[in-house]
C-alpha cells in the first residue's frame, strides 16, 4: 500500500499529517514507512527526533567533455533540445544543471567524446524514528530539477521495505514533482484549507489527479475558519472528505516547536482515526 | 523601476497576503506579478479580470506515426524515461513520462516520430483593484518547464512597468529552492523573505536565503506569527541578524489573515485600522526604504 499525502497550496499541513498519521499507525504496531519527497524543503525530519543510520548520495548522469578526441563537429550542441551543451570554435561547454541525462549526445557522437558521468545532485537519508523507518531526500541548493531525486527517493524506500505501508510526504503544486510523488501511489490524500487560496489549489491539484486516473480523497486542515466553498466544491464533484481537522492554536504552538500532536490533543487523534479508518477501506 | 521578489521557501507563511497587500497599498504606483504559477492565488485577492490572455508554448512530446513505424522497437531501447511502451503490437509514447529530448526521433530510421510542440500554460495581463494592473500565468498539466514561464511572466510585468513608468513590480514568488524560485529571484532589486517563527519556517528561510546570497541579492525579512512561538522568533531574529538581514516586519499569529483571505480581500480593505493593517503599512514603507538605498 502507498499513500501519497499532497496538496496544491503550500503551508496546509502536510508534513503534519504526515509524520503523525505514521508514528500513530506505527504506534498500533504496523509496519510502515514514511518517505519524505518534499526534496526542495525537506522538513519531516524536524518532528521525528530519529536517529541517522545511512545517508547515499544521489547522484544524475550528465557529459563530460573529453578535449584528445573531439573534433569539434558542433552534432552534440544541435541535438541536446535543453541548451544544455555549447559547441564554442574551440571548446564544447557542458552546462549539468541543464542536463536531464538523456543521454543522446553522449551515444550519438561520432568520436564517443562525452561519455556519462554521474554529478551528485543530493542525499537520501536512511534514519531510524521511534518505531519506523524514515526516508528522507534532500537536493543540493543550486539544483534546478527536483524530479530524478523524488524518484530515486521513491525506488530506495521500495526497494529496502518492500512490504511496508509507505506514506509519501509530496512536494507543494501542481507541476512534475507533485506528479512524480503521487503517479504510482494507490491513493492521493490532498489537504487543503477552507479558503479560497485553499480551494483554487485544490481544483488544481483535483484536475492533475483526474488526468493522472488516481483515486484520492480530501482532508479539510484548520476547518472553522475559512467558508464552506472547499466543502461545497468537493460535494459537487462527489470527491470523499476523509475527516475535517480543526482550527486550533494549540497544534500551531506544538508545530512551531517541531513536536508531534496526536498525543496530545484529543480532536487531532479523533482525525487520524478517521483517516485509518478510511485507509483500511482502500482495496 | 525596481522590482521586488518576496519569497517564502515555506508554504503557507502569508507570503501571497502580504504581497497582495503591498500591492494594494502602492496602487498605481505599482504592478503585480504573481511567478507563483504552480499554484497562482494572487489574483483571487486582487480581483483581476484575464482582460489579456497569450498562450506560452515550451517543451515538446513525442508522437508515433503509426502508418511509418515499423515497430523496430529501438526508440523504447534508447528512450532513459520508460516513455515507450509496445501496447498490443504497436510501440507508443506516454506524454505524461516524455521529456521532450528528441533521442528517439533522432535514431528512428523510418522518420516516423515527429515531436510536437506543447502548450505550457497561459499568460494573463489583468486590470485589478485599485486601479492597477497585474502579469499572472496557469501552468499547464504536468508542463515542466514553470522556470521558463515564471521568466517570462516576470519579463511581461518589467516590459509594462518600464513602458508606463510605474515605479515598483511587486513579484509574489515560487515556494522551494528549485528551477522556479531561482527564475523568481533573478534581477530582483530587493528580496522580501517571509517566514514564520516554527521550526520549518527557520529551516526553510536558512535554505532559501543560501540561495539568495548565491545570486547576491539584498534581502530583508518579515517574521509572520512571531508570538506563536517566542523562543523560535528569538532564533530566528539571531540567524538574520548573522546574515546581516534587516526584519521590516514582525506580526502576531491573527486570525485576520484568513478572515480577509475567506472575504478574497487584502488585510488592508478587510480593516484599514487593524493592527495588522497597521503593521503591514510599516513593513511596506520600511521595504520602500531599504530598495531605494
Amino acid at each position: 500500500m502507498k499513500i501519497t499525502i499532497a496538496s496544491g497550496k503550500g503551508g496546509t499541513g502536510k508534513t503534519t499529517i504526515s509524520t503523525n498519521l505514521t508514528s500513530y499507525i506505527a504506534s498500533q504496531g504496523n509496519k510502515i514507512v514514511l518517505a519524505d519527497l518534499d526534496v526542495e524543503e525537506p522538513n519531516s525530519a524536524l518532528f521525528l527526533k530519529a536517529d541517522l543510520k545511512k545517508t547515499t548520495i544521489s547522484n544524475k548522469m550528465v557529459p563530460r567533455w573529453e578535449q584528445k578526441s573531439c573534433t569539434l563537429c558542433g552534432k552534440c550542441a544541435k541535438l541536446c533540445n535543453f541548451n544544455a551543451i555549447v559547441a564554442m570554435p574551440t571548446e564544447i561547454l557542458v552546462f549539468p544543471e541543464l542536463c536531464h541525462s538523456c543521454y543522446a549526445c553522449s551515444e550519438l557522437c561520432p568520436t564517443n567524446s562525452l561519455p556519462m558521468t554521474s554529478q551528485r545532485i543530493g542525499e537520501i537519508k536512511e534514519f531510524k524514528a521511534k518505531d519506523f523507518p524514515f526516508i528522507e531526500g534532500r537536493l543540493d541548493l543550486g539544483q534546478e530539477m527536483a524530479v530524478p531525486l523524488i524518484s530515486q527517493t521513491i525506488k530506495y524506500t521500495q526497494e529496502n521495505y518492500p512490504k511496508y505501508i509507505k506514506i509519501f510526504d509530496a512536494p507543494p503544486g501542481t507541476s512534475c514533482p507533485v506528479i512524480e510523488a503521487s503517479r504510482n501511489s494507490n491513493f492521493v490524500i490532498l489537504i487543503t484549507e477552507a479558503t479560497p487560496f485553499g480551494l483554487n489549489d485544490l481544483t488544481l491539484a483535483v484536475e492533475t489527479m483526474r488526468i493522472l486516473d488516481q483515486n484520492f480523497g480530501v482532508i479539510i486542515n484548520r476547518h472553522g475558519i475559512g467558508n464552506a466553498s472547499v466543502e461545497e466544491y468537493c460535494l459537487k464533484e462527489n470527491i470523499p472528505i476523509i475527516t475535517k481537522v480543526k482550527n486550533d492554536k494549540e497544534v500551531a504552538k506544538l508545530y512551531s516547536k517541531g513536536e508531534l500532536i496526536y498525543n496530545k490533543i484529543d480532536h487531532f487523534k479523533n482525525s487520524l482515526d478517521e483517516i485509518v479508518s478510511f485507509i483500511g477501506d482502500i482495496k | 523601476m525596481r522590482e521586488i521578489v518576496v519569497v517564502s521557501g515555506k508554504g503557507g507563511t502569508g507570503k501571497t497576503s502580504l504581497s497582495a497587500s503591498f500591492s494594494y497599498l502602492e496602487g498605481q504606483n505599482a504592478l503585480a506579478c504573481d511567478c507563483d504559477v504552480d499554484a497562482a492565488n494572487m489574483h483571487l485577492l486582487l480581483e483581476a479580470n484575464f482582460k489579456n490572455q497569450e498562450d506560452f508554448y515550451s517543451g515538446e512530446v513525442a508522437i508515433i506515426n503509426e502508418e511509418l513505424c515499423k515497430n523496430c522497437g529501438k526508440c523504447a531501447t534508447v528512450c532513459r524515461f520508460d516513455a515507450i511502451h509496445l501496447i498490443n503490437g504497436q510501440y507508443k509514447v506516454d506524454p505524461i513520462s516524455c521529456e521532450g529530448c528528441h533521442y528517439c526521433s533522432h535514431i528512428c530510421k523510418p522518420n516516423a516520430i515527429d515531436m510536437i510542440t506543447q502548450k505550457a500554460g497561459d499568460i494573463y495581463t489583468s486590470n485589478i483593484k485599485n486601479n492597477t494592473k497585474m502579469v499572472h500565468a496557469k501552468l499547464g498539466f504536468g508542463a515542466e518547464n514553470s522556470g521558463k514561464l515564471v521568466a517570462k511572466v516576470k519579463q511581461n510585468a518589467k516590459i509594462m512597468a518600464l513602458n508606463g513608468d510605474i515605479k515598483y513590480v511587486i513579484t509574489d514568488g515560487s515556494p522551494g529552492i528549485g528551477c522556479p524560485v531561482i527564475s523568481s529571484l533573478s534581477g530582483a532589486n530587493l528580496v522580501v523573505l517571509v517566514t514564520e517563527a516554527t521550526i520549518t519556517g527557520l529551516h526553510d528561510l536558512q535554505r532559501v536565503q543560501k540561495l539568495v546570497k548565491t545570486f547576491n541579492l539584498k534581502a530583508v525579512c518579515i517574521i509572520n506569527k512571531y508570538d506563536l512561538n517566542k523562543k523560535m522568533s528569538e532564533q530566528i531574529e539571531a540567524y538574520l541578524k548573522e546574515e546581516d538581514i534587516k526584519v521590516v516586519g514582525k506580526l502576531p499569529y491573527d486570525e485576520t489573515f484568513t478572515k480577509a483571505l475567506a472575504q478574497a480581500q487584502t488585510i488592508i480593505e478587510y480593516d484599514k485600522n487593524s493592527v495588522l493593517a497597521n503593521l503591514i503599512q510599516d513593513s511596506w514603507k520600511e521595504i520602500k526604504n531599504e530598495v531605494i538605498q
